[in-house]
């Protein structure tokens, strides 16, 4: 009985042992998530790349190497220039705006005003809801018949017969060039606003109060604190905020899928759909991974900007 | 004069929280409306769109749920989330705690570079992704995407937890190891029950993310009964031309309003790990 005790006590003091030795439990309790991502997502990048120099197709599934023959072929098609192009533009253009508005909208956040909570949560809304159901209300507010935009348009007499905007009762937002390249952009930034504006609402809020009242009382005016205080001292969170804007609006697909599915024609095609057009759709695997590889140097700088951004953010 | 300023300030804080508002929430308000409005009402273009000239219906709530598989596209996308967060919750906590406490400086380099995986987006390894899953014989199942969106969920959630165990005293595993806990017990015992509500971030954001993502659900799946919400109600209330506006709106506004009022509550959290715990949301 004793030695059955004797044994017992050896045994927890052996998994105490092994419960304690912090260079055995922290690569074990790394290694699922390491694991999960190295599988998951490591090898697939490197299965891209493999693909996009092969000649897969969903209907043969053997690799052969090609070389470049598919970044050959896709530059070449007209609709790559325009993919290519737009993907840049509307990111570049909804950026722009994008930075405009969240910092406006986030000095108005930090102040104090009835209602914020519910005022936050409606201003929420299109980042916290999925994207592919709020494009569906926009695809229905822009809708070629029945827009109410262009109802209330020829009600204040700015559209129809003899008006500003010409002769037809309907924009047909998704119907002309240049208004559906506008449309996409408009919904990228009613997207990614909320979230741009929250990081740097986080960042005017963790401004030390002191240096704004010192500020205040030696009479600086509101352009002045907000040019060479506020601004100069969120640049580096705005950094992040504007890098996660360009990577959540550079690969998305699902703004353009739902809006217009590229059209009309393929004007406002952008690299991600042509993708999944392409390599799922249209089964050609190997060229599809090739047109998706285009992300990747953008990615790249992005990641790079993102990890100088953050050794800025702990010096200071 | 400073009373005049202040009104002229009130005056432009309110205004452009209301522009601000307005703009953000009319597509919603345009699905509630929309849902409820009779046929003749809603396609005849003299009619003022934001009033009600024939009286509102339920006929396309009833159709969405009785005459398509809008009841199956929840059912889909509320198991594959709950999967997926217990999925998440089993390896980033692991993972978060160690890159807090147990592995030092190499560990520093392995959490940013989990951080940076967050960034590889969907649109990059969908194609590669949908011949893996062509190859476990999981397309056109919702397994597919349990498999799948870990990848997104857990760099994220490994991160956000990381910080959160990052900011408990380590004193207080410390004295829990002192009376005789393990540094496992200490960790179980003191550390998790504190970390709740990082947790409860973790599940929600996990759960949403789900919720959102459109491209791996679309190319993985295209039996509609399989489907989820995100790609079941853009896909399969289109037939060709022909949109069922009413019960499109009602499908999407259902999900889209509850999750995003949810998911309002955690925001705070959320901007911590976006901003890489530099500030404090």
């Amino acid at each position: 009985m004793q030695e059955s005790a004797v044994y017992e006590v050896a045994g927890r003091a052996r998994l105490r042992y092994l419960t304690d030795r912090e260079g055995l439990l922290g690569p074990l309790f790394l290694m699922p998530a390491v694991v999960y991502i190295v599988a998951l997502v490591g090898v697939p990048f490197f299965l891209a790349i493999a693909f996009s120099l092969s000649n897969v197709s969903v209907g043969d599934t053997s690799l052969n190497y090609v070389g470049l023959e598919n970044f050959r072929t896709i530059i070449r098609t007209p609709q790559f220039e325009r993919a290519l192009i737009n993907s840049v533009l509307f990111t570049v253009v909804a950026q722009a705006i994008i930075i405009v508005l969240a910092n406006i909208l986030a000095l108005i956040l930090s102040e104090d005003f009835r209602g914020k909570w519910v005022a936050r949560m409606l201003i929420m809304l299109p980042w916290a809801t999925p994207i592919a159901l709020g494009t569906i209300g926009w695809l229905w507010l822009l809708d070629s018949k029945f827009s109410p935009i262009d109802w209330v348009l020829v009600n204040v007499g700015l559209l129809g017969p003899g008006t500003l905007l010409g002769p037809r009762n309907h924009m047909t937002f998704l119907g002309r060039e240049e208004l559906a390249m506008a449309s996409v952009i408009v919904v990228h930034v009613w997207r990614m606003l909320p979230l741009s504006a929250v990081i740097l609402l986080a960042g005017l809020t963790s401004i030390d109060r002191d240096l704004l009242d010192q500020a205040e009382v030696d009479g600086a005016s509101f352009w002045r604190t907000l040019f060479q205080i506020k601004l100069p001292l969120i640049l580096p969170i705005m950094s992040i905020a504007l890098l996660f804007g360009i990577i959540f609006t550079f690969t998305d697909m699902t703004v353009v899928f739902v809006l217009t599915r590229g059209g009309p024609v393929y004007y406002t095609q952008v690299l991600p759909v042509w993708s999944f057009f392409k390599g799922i759709q249209g089964g050609a695997l190997a060229e599809g991974a090739a047109v998706a590889l285009f992300l990747f140097p953008v990615l790249l700088a992005v990641a790079i900007l993102m990890l100088r951004a953050a050794r800025r953010m702990e010096i200071t | 004069m400073a009373s005049l300023r202040q009104r002229a300030k009130r005056i432009v804080v309110y205004g452009g929280v209301a522009f601000f508002c307005f703009f953000s929430a009319s597509p919603f308000l345009w699905m509630l409306i929309t849902m409820f409005k009779q046929d003749r009402d809603l396609y005849r273009a003299q009619n003022n769109p934001f009033l009600f000239n024939d009286p509102p219906t339920l006929d396309h709530l009833r159709l969405l749920f009785l005459e398509t598989n809008y009841t199956a596209f929840l059912r889909n996308s509320v198991l594959i989330g709950v999967l997926v967060v217990i999925i998440t919750l089993i390896i980033a906590i692991p993972a978060g705690y160690s890159l807090a406490r147990l592995t030092g400086r190499w560990g520093e380099r392995v959490g940013i570079g989990i951080f940076l995986v967050y960034l590889v987006p969907p649109t990059l390894l969908f194609i590669p992704l949908f011949r893996v899953v062509v190859a476990l014989g999981l397309n056109n199942s919702v397994w597919s995407l349990v498999l799948v969106y870990p990848t997104i969920s857990i760099p994220f959630s490994t991160w956000l937890l990381m910080g959160f165990f990052k900011a408990i005293p380590m004193d207080l595993e410390e004295a829990a190891m002192v009376d005789g806990y393990s540094r496992l017990m200490a960790f179980l015992k003191v550390v998790m029950p504190l970390s709740l509500s990082g947790v409860i971030a973790v599940v929600v954001f996990t759960f949403t993310l789900t919720l959102h993502e459109f491209i791996y659900a679309l190319t993985f799946i295209s039996s509609s009964a399989q489907r989820t919400i995100s790609v079941g109600v853009p896909t399969e209330l289109i037939r060709g031309d022909v949109f069922y506006w009413q019960s499109l709106m009602a499908g999407a506004a259902i999900v889209a309003i509850p999750i995003g009022i949810v998911y309002t509550f955690f925001l705070d959290r959320l901007v911590a790990g976006f901003t890489m715990g530099a500030v404090k949301g």
